[in-house]
């Protein structure tokens, strides 16, 4: 077993790793449909070479280098060889339109860039000019990249083997490159993880070697992560959840980083890799259960039986016997055979069957959700992070699972809420500043040295866990001073498997309204059965049925609200299912996933008018952007529905 | 998009016709096919496209004329001496197995390449099994040519039609072939899939350098893709010459849009 202990740089423990661990694997890869490995050992090796090379085309400490592209071993490498000659990396998200990219590679400043391929190469050659700095572009794939020009190109392959060759050739060099990571220090700016921009333009967060390192050490301990773990590393590069969930705790502790063969293929390559550590956002979990349960509908009838008489078994017991309480001997013996027959089949079935801690986070995960996974004895666990912090905020231990909590503090880091019910922290992996924007830094810096989250929260009395409701900024009054926090409502809304995406109204109005979209899946699967012909998302979306539908789900939030005494006054009055589905590429969703309300809002503003002037259709055009990149216009008129609200509230729009 | 480096012939059609008792499917056409180039047949319903396809991997036995391919002149040539020889093609309804995965199809591509005996391939030890290695190495190159990896395992009965004919163009190059016959690649396609199959087979001329004659209708997909275009009508060649001779040509107009009689 191993973590960071006294090592202070990322490329420190890499040589570590290459004389600890040497024939352990340390990265996978499948090309040409084979899982290809390398070992610590290699990794080491190629990193030293290509860093050499780095060095011969010009990579000086301090300079600061874009990764763009999917998770793939030599994009890893190419972070590991930037901290080993001391310049910093900054991953930039792959699906990141040209304005996005064109943004992030100027404000940081970057000399280099390795792409994986040519859509990424295009995409940075089409801003080239606006990024000033910008030396040479390293590349992957070189696939449809034969007829470019090179004289600001080169593949990574070249560099490494040009570095090899200078390696072998000179011997001096390669004192020279490991005196750069002897020298290398722990206040050595490591990584630049650019936000997703929720709000406004996207910071870049500064973290530095040693905090990161810290740390990871601290949950490499927490979750007992040793070198015979395996990590499917499928996350976005530049999210942090990937930087630190992957790469920093692969390197404290050792452990295999798995690259799926492609994106679509994450799927199978889960099955085949049967990762220990596992995390997905709430929304993979959901798409996973969705599928399960669409392809149980189509069972033989004594398989669904049987499916349906084992989960009730799990859900009555499987908690139980995964956190250790007490149980019956026939429930336990039950629940044995529910896992010979269909617990374990299951997690195979889904890649799951070796994962022996596995985290969501992100966005609330249902508590149906969450206990299914659990009951059929799933490790799942909550944490709650965030960049600012290197993740880890709070994490939930083995054996105090909540679905509606985050967790207590994670180890080593002070938590306090502030009077205005913002969560504050300090911990070991805290950033040391935003790039170029001192301004913000301090914004984000209490003068005593927490960090702002910018979330609002508290500590639940019985559990002594944090509960997260909303962002603080977010959280707003209705007309008449109820609370309304919109999230909340969202999350209730989105439990459902019908509705996809929820975005509330209320703050300063004088009662609560909603814009849906449906699940395209769940809800087709469901018009298939009920045989309701649709030809489009929009014509499925405005379909009376699916209406009738979506109003019974909200009418069970607006129970289930009634029941909490603060949150009774903002139950949902009015709503609407969208005839589009929200989409980052349009701006209305983050690159990780989130509802840019604000945004929403201001673009469909016709249809939040119509909600509130009691009107029961709107028309709406907006502009979208394809795949390709197009713009067209999608118009389309929306219907509105009202619903009965439970307890004293009048049911509005009666008379309309 | 780049020209093709040599003008050395690849394939010669000499006055071929072709009859099916009455009907004159060919009349005394030549064309010639230069190695490296994307050849393009064109030509109203009935112009004789695919029969002239068919010519020329000798599933049809023309009544006249000869065929020289790679320095060859016969008059006659089965189907099998023509993919021996080095030419593939794709069928304008996909003809696949539907029953076997993507990759097992595109495997079938490489029979001709196999040189074990039956016998050692039933067994699948020795010998058999380091060539099958060998040619799934090839598959797996063009399955990660074509970004088919999601779809390797899935029974091709069940994948979309792009997909299918995706497939079908990887079973054809599997035979790693000099000459490469499509026979109306994107028909009934959608436009994003005629842009994939329009990038995959520039993207084959390119990088295999593969020599390819292709029949579409889509015009505008014929005049970006191929450096020279045939035009065939009622089983005569109307035209012959770059996209651009071709687009001007009065012929060929004519017999697009019809004439005023």
């Amino acid at each position: 077993m191993a973590d960071g202990g006294s090592f202070d740089t990322f490329p420190k423990l890499l040589l570590r790793n290459a004389a600890q661990f040497g024939n352990g694997p340390a990265f996978r890869h499948k090309d040409l449909g084979i899982w290809q490995t390398w070992t610590w050992t290699e990794v080491a090796g190629i990193v030293r070479a290509y860093a050499a090379g780095l060095q011969r085309i010009g990579l000086q400490p301090g300079d600061t280098i874009a990764i763009v592209g999917s998770n793939r071993p030599k994009l890893y490498w190419t972070v590991m060889a930037a901290q080993a000659l001391r310049a910093i990396p900054v991953p930039v998200y792959s699906d990141a339109v040209a304005d996005e990219l064109a943004y992030v590679l100027a404000h940081a400043d970057v000399k280099f860039v390795a792409a994986q391929d040519q859509e990424q190469v295009d995409k940075i050659l089409s801003v080239s000019d606006r990024v000033p700095h910008l030396r040479k572009i390293v590349y992957d794939e070189p696939r449809g990249l034969r007829d470019y020009d090179h004289s600001r190109l080169v593949a990574i392959h070249d560099v490494i083997e040009g570095g090899r060759a200078a390696l072998a050739g000179n011997p001096a060099l390669g004192d020279q490159i490991d005196e750069i990571i002897r020298q290398g220090e722990g206040s050595d700016v490591s990584i630049i993880l650019y936000t997703s921009g929720t709000t406004g333009a996207s910071k870049g967060v500064m973290l530095s070697a040693r905090r990161c390192i810290d740390a990871v050490t601290d949950t490499v301990r927490f979750d007992r992560l040793t070198e015979n773990d395996v990590a499917l590393a499928y996350l976005p590069l530049a999210w942090v959840g990937d930087h630190y969930l992957n790469y920093a705790q692969g390197l404290a502790a050792g452990f295999c980083m798995a690259c799926p063969e492609s994106g679509e293929t994450v799927e199978q390559d889960l099955r085949e890799i049967g990762p220990t550590f596992y995390f997905a956002p709430p929304r993979v979990f959901e798409n996973m259960l969705t599928r399960v349960m669409i392809r149980m509908e189509d069972a033989a009838p004594i398989k669904r039986r049987i499916f349906d008489y084992f989960l009730g078994i799990a859900r009555r017991h499987g908690e139980s016997i995964l956190t250790g309480k007490p149980v019956p001997v026939s429930g336990r013996l039950l629940y044995a055979l529910g896992r010979l027959i269909l617990y374990e089949p299951l997690k195979n079935v889904l890649g799951l069957s070796r994962v022996r801690v596995a985290y969501t986070a992100g966005e609330a995960i249902g508590p149906d959700l969450f206990a299914f996974y659990r009951s059929i004895g799933l490790n799942l666990k909550q944490l709650y992070g965030q960049t600012e912090a290197f993740l880890y905020v709070t994490c939930q231990p083995d054996g105090e699972i909540y679905s509606d909590t985050v967790g207590p503090a994670a180890p080593n880091v002070d938590i306090r809420i502030a009077e205005s019910g913002e969560v504050q922290f300090r911990s070991p992996g805290m950033f040391v500043r935003y790039f170029k924007d001192q301004a913000k830094t301090a914004e984000a810096l209490t003068p005593d040295g927490y960090v702002k989250t910018g979330d609002a929260g508290f500590f639940d009395e019985q559990t002594g866990h944090l509960k997260i409701i909303d962002r603080a900024k977010d959280v707003g009054r209705l007309a008449d001073g109820t609370i309304f926090a919109p999230k909340y409502l969202e999350n209730k809304l989105k439990f459902f498997p019908s509705i996809k995406e929820a975005v509330a109204f209320g703050d300063s109005r004088e009662f609560v309204c909603a814009i849906l979209n449906i699940d395209l899946t769940a809800v087709g699967s469901w018009a298939e059965r009920n045989n309701i012909a649709y030809g489009s998302y929009q014509e499925l979306a405005g379909h009376p049925q699916v209406y009738d539908l979506v109003t019974k789900s909200v009418e069970e939030v607006n129970r289930s609200l009634a029941e909490e005494k603060v949150m009774a006054g903002a139950q949902i009055r009015r709503f609407l299912i969208l005839h589009k589905e929200l989409d980052a590429d349009d701006g209305e969703l983050t690159r990780t996933q989130k509802v840019r309300r604000g945004f929403i809002a201001e673009r469909y503003g016709p249809l939040v008018t119509a909600l509130y002037d009691g009107s029961h259709e709107a028309d709406i055009s907006t502009e979208v952007t394809f795949e390709d990149g197009r713009k067209g216009v999608i118009a389309a008129r929306v219907k509105i529905r009202d619903v009965q609200t439970i307890g004293a509230a009048e049911p509005f729009g009666r008379a309309a | 998009m780049r020209m093709p480096d040599t003008s050395e012939i690849l394939l010669q059609v000499e006055g071929v016709s072709l009859a099916f008792g009455g009907v004159k499917a060919l009349r005394d056409v030549s064309l010639d096919i230069r190695k490296g180039e994307i050849r393009a047949i064109i030509g109203p319903n009935g112009a004789g496209k695919t029969s002239m396809l068919n010519v020329i991997n000798g599933f049809y036995h023309p009544n006249r004329g000869a065929i020289t391919f790679k320095g060859r002149t016969r008059a006659q040539m089965q189907p099998f001496e023509a993919s021996r020889g080095g030419i593939a093609r794709t069928f304008q309804n996909v003809a696949l197995f539907k029953g076997m995965s993507a990759l097992d199809n595109i495997m079938a591509g490489r029979t001709l390449k196999m040189r074990r005996g039956l016998l050692w391939q039933m067994l699948r030890y020795g010998p058999a099994l380091t060539e099958e290695i060998e040619h799934r190495h090839r598959v797996e190159e063009i399955i990660d040519f074509l970004e088919i990896e999601p779809i390797r395992k899935v029974p091709v009965a069940r994948l979309p039609y792009g997909l299918q004919k995706r497939v079908e163009l990887g079973r054809a190059l599997a035979m790693e072939p000099d000459l490469l016959l499509l026979d109306e690649p994107m028909a009934g396609m959608n436009l994003e899939e005629k842009k994939d199959m329009s990038r995959f087979i520039l993207d084959v001329n390119d990088y295999y350098g593969t020599t390819i004659a292709l029949i579409e209708h889509d015009m505008a997909v014929v005049m970006d893709l191929s450096h020279r275009v045939v035009v065939l009508d009622h089983g005569v060649k109307i035209a012959d010459g770059t996209p651009d001779e071709v687009k001007k040509d009065q012929g060929v107009i004519d017999a697009y849009l019809g004439i005023a009689h």
